[in-house]
């Protein structure tokens, strides 16, 4: 299928802006909000990227996302455990036996400066490793450029080393970085076309990471390409989502935009760590009508 | 890769938005409500009242006095004391003062006026909450301001007020039009007589009892109710120096001619067919939100609602696919509930007019559409509509429907659409969707309305002049041109 991405479609920041501001007014309560809650805890991709992180940090991590919170032994695990190529083998360890996936970030992660041929085996390496989902970053700079082959042949390169693993690839814009809609458009215009699994917004290593406005632009792209070619691509915003209210209102924007096929962790993933804790918090408030001590839920 | 040959969205979900009703508990409503005249609540001459109903419920809400001729003559005549014995005399900084206040005072009980006019009118609580209570405020605040800068406003002209005015609303925006009215004819030193509509009279009265706690000398507002004939008996009225008139264009010609002869100024603000035009280049998927916000904003019940919808052909098929999926997201229900998107149609004779022209688009050959959502089994609603491949000459393309119906064609050049848009008796507004500025220009040149939104649509701000060409009106309200009808010089 060709597609010309200097011609992708025009966006408008004010009237994404409203949109938006619409969705917030949602009001999400009783059980529509506890299943939300359970839904956000369902789709989080539980995640340590530091350069001091250790196999024992990740480890525990991995416990946090089988086992939420101990006192709520039904709760859902999260969808995924993100981390560094190095720490794949251990959290695949520490996962076994369970539906959560290690996702691993790769490509030179977070900058993505690098040659493809590194990316190559950053990839591969992570792969090897069993890893079930990359997180790759694009060349930023190319895409500023205007060097959109180079940006579509990269995402393709590594989705055929992904395919052969039956990994999903998972494309990070970081759209503090392209900064404007439009750009943010195209940037999900070329990784869908490329074949992405997942696009996603940020590598939660620069001061602007997901917003609502930037994730709904995103969410129209799929939803025109689903329109095009009834095949469906998933959504991950990363970064800066740290309170249950702000993941009820992604999911208010999801339900209303992609709609049901969309509320699965199949298709949509918060890139998170903090989200948890608040969604626990949130849920044991339901539970209990009164809020409670963060004391009482473990920190990993 | 999941691949779907259907390509179909579902937006039925097992994850449903439970109720979230706004409470009502901290409303004050009386049994009863009496005409306001001269500062006081005060018995209706012909003795009686009349039921006003919750739309959504049909259920009774409260009971309207129904002035006649005589309590149309006190409240002039209490107009026209306040205005010779103080009003006019009043230095203009001290008149902007009380239409600051009551802009306050709006702001403090907004809450309350918001419920109130959900409950009445029909309209969701999230527009009269978000929308009309906030910009009727805003209208005030404005017009306060203009009150002691008219000499500026209008240098060497010696601008003075007209004496008494007589104002007539509509059902769509209540409390919004009667701040419309009242401002500027405030701030301008007029005294007011107002009619609200006899369907939505509530917050208008609510008005009233905020103007008293204002401390507006008695008489500057008066606010009578009643059906029509009242707003006939003020509009005739010997010593009524201004009318002003917002509702129906079948109205407004009657008006037209009952003042014709007499030295009363007028303004009329009628109805309207507005185009909403889509060109190929536009950002589509905001263009279609704007286009849903156009015709289903408070019901459709809108005189310068987006009720054409003229889509370039190279876009239609997606235009219109992407239309009917947000169709399916809109929440159409009980007005209270803070999610609604669409609340009741205002009363069961607008409901049947509604589907009268459902009903006629049908038969003249337009293809329907309608949400699938389920319409609550009490109170007046109806589906959101779209009618596909209609032509310039189906009277649902030509007549004002006011309701949630947009009637959709397409057009391959900009000739066409201008000539096809301005095509249609009325000119109040229109909306163009393009990502081309110099096509926005040109547009906005060329078609005869009085506002034309580029990229956006029903926007509305104090400081913009809002009125109509042709059948829609003359005369503007709000902003520097909202002041003039109140003048002379």
């Amino acid at each position: 299928m060709s597609y010309d991405f200097k011609h992708s479609p025009a966006i408008d920041q004010v009237g994404i802006e409203e949109r938006v501001a619409r969705f917030n007014t949602r009001s999400i309560k009783k059980g529509t909000k506890v299943q939300g809650l359970k839904l956000a805890l369902n789709m989080i991709d539980l995640t340590t990227l530091e350069g001091k992180d250790t196999e024992g940090k990740v480890k525990q991590m991995c416990y946090k996302a089988i086992h939420p919170h101990i006192a709520m032994p039904d709760l859902p695990t999260t969808a995924a455990v993100c981390v560094y190529p190095t720490m794949v083998k251990t959290a695949k360890d520490a996962l076994k036996g369970s539906q959560v996936k290690v996702a691993s970030v790769s490509t030179a992660f977070p900058s993505g400066n690098s040659t493809m041929q590194i990316k190559l085996l950053d990839t591969k390496f992570a792969l090897d490793n069993g890893a079930n989902e990359i997180d790759m970053v694009i060349s930023r700079g190319e895409f500023l450029k205007g060097n959109y082959n180079f940006v579509f042949d990269e995402i393709a390169s590594i989705k055929d080393l992904c395919k052969k693993y039956e990994a999903r690839l998972k494309v990070i814009f970081e759209t503090g970085e392209i900064s404007t809609l439009d750009n943010v458009r195209r940037a999900s215009d070329i990784a869908i076309y490329a074949g992405a699994d997942f696009i996603k917004t940020s590598t939660g290593k620069i001061g602007v990471a997901a917003t609502m406005p930037v994730t709904l632009v995103m969410l129209d792209a799929i939803k025109d390409y689903y329109i095009k070619t009834g095949i469906m691509v998933g959504m991950k915003p990363a970064g800066g989502i740290s309170t249950a209210k702000s993941a009820l209102q992604y999911l208010v924007m999801l339900h209303e935009t992609l709609g049901n096929a969309w509320l699965d962790n199949k298709w949509f993933r918060f890139g998170a760590s903090s989200l948890a804790n608040d969604l626990i918090l949130q849920l044991e408030k339901e539970a209990r009508g009164v809020y409670f001590s963060k004391d009482y839920i473990s920190v990993d | 890769m999941a691949k779907n040959e259907t390509k179909k969205l579902e937006y039925f979900t097992d994850w449903k938005y439970a109720p979230a009703p706004e409470a009502t508990d901290h409303i004050n409503l009386k049994k009863q409500y009496d005409l306001f005249i001269n500062g006081k609540f005060v018995k209706p001459n012909s003795g009686k009242h009349f039921d006003t109903i919750n739309p959504a419920t049909e259920q009774h809400i409260s009971r309207i006095a129904e002035a006649n001729e005589k309590d149309v003559d006190s409240a002039v005549k209490a107009a026209r004391g306040a205005y010779d014995k103080t009003w006019k005399k009043m230095p203009a900084k001290e008149r902007a003062k009380y239409i600051y206040r009551i802009a306050r005072l709006i702001q403090e009980r907004a809450r309350e006026l918001a419920v109130i006019e959900t409950l009445d009118g029909g309209k969701s609580i999230r527009e009269s909450r978000d929308i009309d209570v906030p910009l009727a405020a805003n209208h005030f605040f404005y017009y306060a301001g203009w009150a002691d800068k008219l000499e500026y406003a209008f240098p060497n002209r010696n601008p003075a007020p007209l004496g008494v005015a007589g104002q007539v609303i509509p059902w769509n925006f209540p409390l919004l039009m009667a701040a419309w009215k009242i401002a500027p004819a405030l701030a301008t030193g007029n005294t007011v007589v107002l009619k609200p509509a006899e369907t939505t009279s509530l917050t208008a009265l609510k008005l009233a009892e905020i103007i008293q706690e204002s401390g507006l000398p008695d008489g500057v507002v008066n606010i009578i109710t009643g059906h029509g004939p009242v707003g006939a008996a003020m509009v005739q009225h010997k010593d009524i120096n201004k009318v002003a008139f917002t509702g129906s264009t079948t109205v407004g010609k009657w008006i037209q001619k009952a003042v014709a002869g007499t030295d009363k100024k007028l303004t009329l603000e009628l109805g309207g067919k507005a185009a909403n035009i889509i060109f190929e280049d536009a950002p589509i998927n905001q263009a279609v939100e704007g286009i849903i916000n156009g015709i289903f904003f408070n019901q459709g019940h809108v005189c310068c609602a987006g009720s054409r919808l003229f889509v370039q052909e190279s876009v239609a098929e997606e235009v219109i696919r992407k239309l009917k999926d947000r169709l399916e997201t809109l929440i159409v229900g009980d007005p209270l509930d803070k999610n609604t998107d669409i609340g009741a149609i205002n009363s069961k004779m607008q409901l049947n007019k509604i589907n009268e022209y459902l009903k006629i688009g049908v038969d003249d050959g337009a293809e329907i559409y309608q949400s699938s959502c389920t319409l609550p089994d009490k109170g007046f609603f109806v589906r959101p509509t779209l009618f596909l491949n209609t032509s310039q000459s189906h009277r649902i393309s030509q007549e004002e429907i006011f309701g949630p119906v947009l009637a959709v064609q397409t057009f391959r050049t900009v000739e066409e659409v201008i000539e096809k848009a301005n095509n249609i008796p009325y000119g109040l507004s229109a909306g163009v969707w393009t990502d081309k500025g110099s096509r926005i220009f040109n547009m906005t040149s060329k078609l005869r309305a009085g506002v034309v939104w580029a990229n956006t649509y029903n926007k509305f701000d104090p400081t913009s002049p809002f009125g109509g060409y042709k059948e829609s009106g003359f005369g503007r309200e709000g902003g520097l041109h909202g002041l003039l009808p109140y003048l002379k010089f």
